[in-house]
């Protein structure tokens, strides 16, 4: 067995048990792409504490998907190059990790799932098989206790049968049992945290609903700290703690789950949320957005939202791009007009 | 003649499972649609809600001609297309066009916008002489919002909201009195969505159109139907007014479905009465005996795997469900 994938964690230098199991400071990260470089993140901070749920909300191209893989480690480089920032697990900066280094950290400490999980599995190997495998590579167990914990591991995730459906293909699940095989694969190792790539978007409601709640019951019966990427705000409502809002690469507000749907403070979040048709609401007016969100080649000086902004001034229009301004001492909004947006009705 | 535009009286789509290369065997079929009745009035919106697999998407492509019924009648305009000949069938699918889910392929990338929009007048030349056509797509490309100065353009050069749009004009070209939106904003970011929902909204004022209304995300179809019609396995199982569903569901699936939306409002979170399902949806190729959904349903007796439940009004709710057990359930709103 080899032994280089197994040494102790305490072997990452700098450790700190006490510290935050995710920090994420300033990240920035480009794609050198032949119409010229495009700022997929710029300067994203935020962090996870154990047992909380971080919400990263924001829509296709806004760079959610992107910082996830940056923290992973699996961003496709070339053309992907984080070019500044910190990912903190305990105080260690992934980043100044050697690749064998960091394969320990994967996985063991931050997982991840991912949209897509017919995609993410491999076709040609049996559920077990895939799932066993992070006990043999990361642990070093035999190919029999092996099997036995993946076994257990879909018991977890309540898949019936579990003693037959471990020898079946991805393809002979539905759509709802092989997230639940993913969530189980992320889950082997014992993460602390774990990142959920917009995991039930591809699912029906009914099942979205599954998914929901055994990632919720999973996540308090281990403390694990859960970062959940979507687009869907009623999702977010339901389960998130605090919420990164996202947009062309930065993060434009941070608060609260309850301060961000009472009172936005930023004109994008804001919109957003009129934009929704609600269940229980009948006939309100949907006041969309205007135009389009920009291209990452190509984003417009000062504030990227000021030309879908009713708030925007001639400030917004000139660089530097406006910082997080200080809410209130639990939340911040990159707005110049911050003031305005949360108190206007 | 009755007042509706659009009717279905007992559809069927069966797709037949062979077994064989040489001598193929039909060994069952896939349900797609089984036995579905729809009534759409002039100028009304009728969503159609369900999950995936639940035969909504065959429904559109029998409402639209591009499948042919296994059995049943579709009138439109009081019409059996089944019974019209060749000539009158063709002026008939005139008044009921679509508008597809995935505006990143259903649009031909090799031709160009004012091609995509004009098409519909090669199919039909009799609509518009060809010196006005391109006037027309021109009008077509400003009425959905979008500058007619690009007509030369190609799909790639526009976003995913304007290929929509340029989706929902090429509907519109030849005047016809019913839409069919299969999905048109599941592909869509929210806050597009909303944009296209506003424009189908404003033609529908505008141009008095009827709309079918298919869609898997029940809030989006609260926003924009008056009437709703829930879909599981090839069958409709409650149908009603917009408020009637909403308000007061009483088929447990619907129940269901609707507790399983996330509203996007913390407070109401753990107040909500949420009923999480267990299990999938059978195959509809061997869907369960009498009621489809009892295999998941917390209410199923013997009675529902031995007699299935027909489609009609049982309590004072007054909209019709197909449940033995069926009983108003307000589900949309915090409960305690």
């Amino acid at each position: 067995m080899s032994t280089d994938v197994n040494v102790k964690m305490d072997a990452l230098p700098g450790l700190d048990p006490n510290a935050l199991p995710l920090q994420v400071k300033n990240l920035q990260v480009e794609f050198r792409t032949r119409n010229g470089i495009a700022r997929a993140v710029n300067g994203v901070s935020f962090d996870v504490r154990a047992g909380e749920t971080r919400a990263i909300l924001g829509e296709s191209g806004c760079g959610k998907s992107v910082t996830a893989q940056a923290i992973m480690g699996i961003l496709d480089s070339p053309p992907g190059f984080v070019t500044g920032g910190e990912i903190l697990y305990r105080g260690v900066d992934l980043l100044k990790l050697s690749e064998a280094e960091r394969r320990k950290v994967r996985a063991n400490k931050i997982a991840m799932i991912f949209q897509d999980a017919l995609s993410a599995l491999n076709p040609v190997f049996t559920v077990g098989f895939q799932l066993a495998e992070m006990f043999r590579k990361h642990r070093g167990m035999s190919r029999q206790d092996s099997k036995a914990r993946a076994i257990e591991l879909l018991d977890l995730v309540k898949i019936p049968a579990a003693k037959q459906r471990v020898n079946e293909y991805p393809h002979q699940f539905s759509g709802g049992m092989r997230q639940r095989v993913m969530i189980a694969m992320a889950l082997a190792l014992d993460p602390e945290v774990l990142i959920a790539d917009e995991p039930t978007t591809a699912l029906d409601v009914t099942v979205q609903a599954q998914i929901m709640a055994l990632l919720a019951e999973l996540q308090r019966e281990r403390n694990m700290g859960l970062v959940l990427i979507t687009h869907d705000m009623g999702v977010v409502a339901d389960v998130a703690d605090r919420i990164s809002v996202m947009y062309a690469g930065r993060v434009i507000e941070e608060a609260g789950v309850d301060d961000i749907y009472a009172s936005p403070a930023h004109p994008y979040t804001k919109g957003l949320l009129e934009s929704i048709p609600r269940l229980d609401l009948k006939g309100q007016e949907l006041s969309a957005i205007k135009g389009l969100p920009p291209a990452l080649t190509n984003i417009p000086p000062g504030c990227a939202f000021n030309p879908r902004c009713r708030y925007a001034q001639d400030v917004c229009r000139k660089d530097p791009a406006p910082p997080l301004f200080q809410v209130t001492p639990s939340r911040t909004a990159a707005c110049h007009f911050w003031k305005e947006v949360k108190d206007d009705e | 003649m009755s007042d509706f535009v659009l009717e279905t009286r007992d559809l069927v789509k069966h797709f037949p499972l062979t077994q064989g290369i040489v001598f193929k065997k039909q060994i069952g079929a896939v349900r797609a649609v089984d036995g579905v009745n729809l009534q759409l009035r002039r100028g009304e919106t009728l969503g159609v809600v369900g999950e995936s697999g639940c035969g909504k998407s065959t429904l559109a492509r029998l409402l639209v001609g591009l499948e042919t019924p296994t059995s049943g009648d579709l009138f439109v305009q009081g019409r059996n297309m089944a019974k019209v000949g060749a000539e009158e069938r063709r002026r008939g699918r005139r008044n009921i066009q679509l508008v597809m889910q995935d505006p990143y392929t259903s649009l031909n990338p090799r031709m160009t916008v004012g091609d995509i929009i004009g098409e519909p007048f090669e199919v039909h030349p009799d609509v518009l002489p060809k010196g006005q056509r391109r006037g027309k797509v021109q009008e077509l490309l400003e009425l959905v919002g979008l500058n007619p100065d690009h007509i030369n353009r190609y799909p790639h050069q526009f976003s995913g909201g304007q290929r929509q749009r340029i989706g929902i004009a090429r509907a519109l070209a030849l005047n016809p009195e019913i839409i069919l939106c299969d999905e048109p904003v599941s592909a869509l970011d929210v806050s597009i969505q909303a944009q296209v929902m506003n424009l189908l909204e404003k033609l529908q004022n505008e141009l008095g159109l009827s709309y079918i209304f298919i869609a898997h995300d029940l809030s989006v179809v609260r926003h924009i139907a008056d009437r709703v019609a829930v879909m599981y396995l090839g069958k409709i199982i409650e149908t009603g007014t917009e408020d009637e569903i909403y308000e007061s569901p009483t088929h447990p699936y619907t129940q269901a479905l609707l507790s399983a939306v996330p509203v996007p409002d913390p407070k109401l979170r753990g107040q909500r009465d949420q009923i999480v399902l267990t299990g999938d949806v059978p195959s509809p190729a061997n869907p369960p005996s009498g009621c489809r959904f009892r295999t998941r349903c917390w209410k199923a007796q013997d009675v529902c795997a031995e007699q299935e439940p027909l489609l009609q009004i049982r309590d004072k709710s007054g909209h019709p469900s197909a449940c033995h057990f069926a009983e108003v359930r307000d589900v949309v709103h915090a409960t305690e």
